[in-house]
């Protein structure tokens, strides 16, 4: 049987390359694919806290049902936006990105 | 411990959402930050298949593999430009975030390791069954889902409404 431990660090590892992702790219994507492997991380715990401490319980399980759905509502949203900034000023670094900047 | 199939196939499951999800983050291109960001996603859901949750695992895969990545494809073949590939981060910005995100990593490695999980040993996978998966989500009683499963569906309509209004084409450029 294998452990929680393991399940949780290769959790905590996809994780911190999430934020470490966020923190250093540039390119607007490529941070929402870094908050992308953060979301994912989090279903992992949900999921692996279910079956290995509570195993007569559903919460994790529906709440990374949920967290799914929500993450890929939030997903199509930033892209839009994204697409829209695109269109106006023809670049989405996000060091260009100043215009509500004072 | 002895070495089960189980094991083995979480050993391989472990060590490969290792690998690519540093890629994700390390590489430069961003097309393969998103082919790497793929194959997290299938790990992920071999991780699931292997804790008996194959209906999460396919809603992973359906969702995020099928429909996500689509969308991230399109979106990153419609607003590439030039000079995207090279981003040049300061060495100084670098390390502290490296620094930061080690520090917080060894920190949650230290609370896992001190706390004293009440692991419950049952080796059988039992699967949930849709039918309850189903009951539970259109009941209202003390194990029911209907009011997150309602705002959810609101939620999504909301940002349907939303993408479609954002990313439409301005009718009249004064």
């Amino acid at each position: 049987m294998i452990s929680i431990i393991c399940y949780l660090i290769v959790s905590t590892i996809m994780l911190c390359a999430g934020i470490y992702g966020f923190f250093t790219r540039h390119n607007l994507l490529a941070m929402l694919i870094s908050v992308e492997l953060m979301l994912n991380a989090t279903d992992i715990n949900f999921a692996v806290f279910n079956r290995l401490l509570y195993p007569n319980g559903q919460e994790g399980y529906f709440f990374a049902l949920f967290s799914i759905a929500i993450s890929a509502a939030e997903t199509a949203i930033a892209i839009a936006i994204m697409i829209n900034i695109y269109r106006n000023i023809r670049s989405i670094q996000v060091d260009k990105i100043n215009k509500m900047k004072w | 411990m002895e070495i089960t199939i189980q094991t083995v196939v979480f050993l391989f499951l472990a060590l490969f959402i290792t690998l690519t999800s540093v890629l994700t983050v390390t590489t430069q291109r961003i097309v393969r930050s998103a082919t790497y960001l793929l194959f997290t996603l299938f790990a992920t859901a071999g991780i699931y298949f292997l804790l008996g949750y194959t209906f999460l695992g396919s809603v992973q895969m359906i969702v995020y593999a099928g429909g996500i990545m689509v969308l991230y494809v399109f979106s990153i073949l419609l607003t590439s430009g030039r000079g995207d590939s090279v981003e040049r981060i300061k060495n100084s910005r670098m390390f502290a975030v490296l620094a930061a995100v080690l520090g917080g990593a060894a920190i949650l490695l230290f609370i896992y390791s001190k706390y004293q999980f009440l692991q419950v040993g049952d080796n059988k996978v039992t699967e949930v069954t849709i039918q309850s998966l189903g009951t539970n989500l259109m009941s209202s009683n003390k194990y029911g889902y209907l009011l997150p499963f309602e705002a959810i569906s609101v939620f999504l309509l909301a940002c349907i409404v939303g993408g479609i209004v954002i990313a439409q084409k301005e009718e009249d450029k004064k």
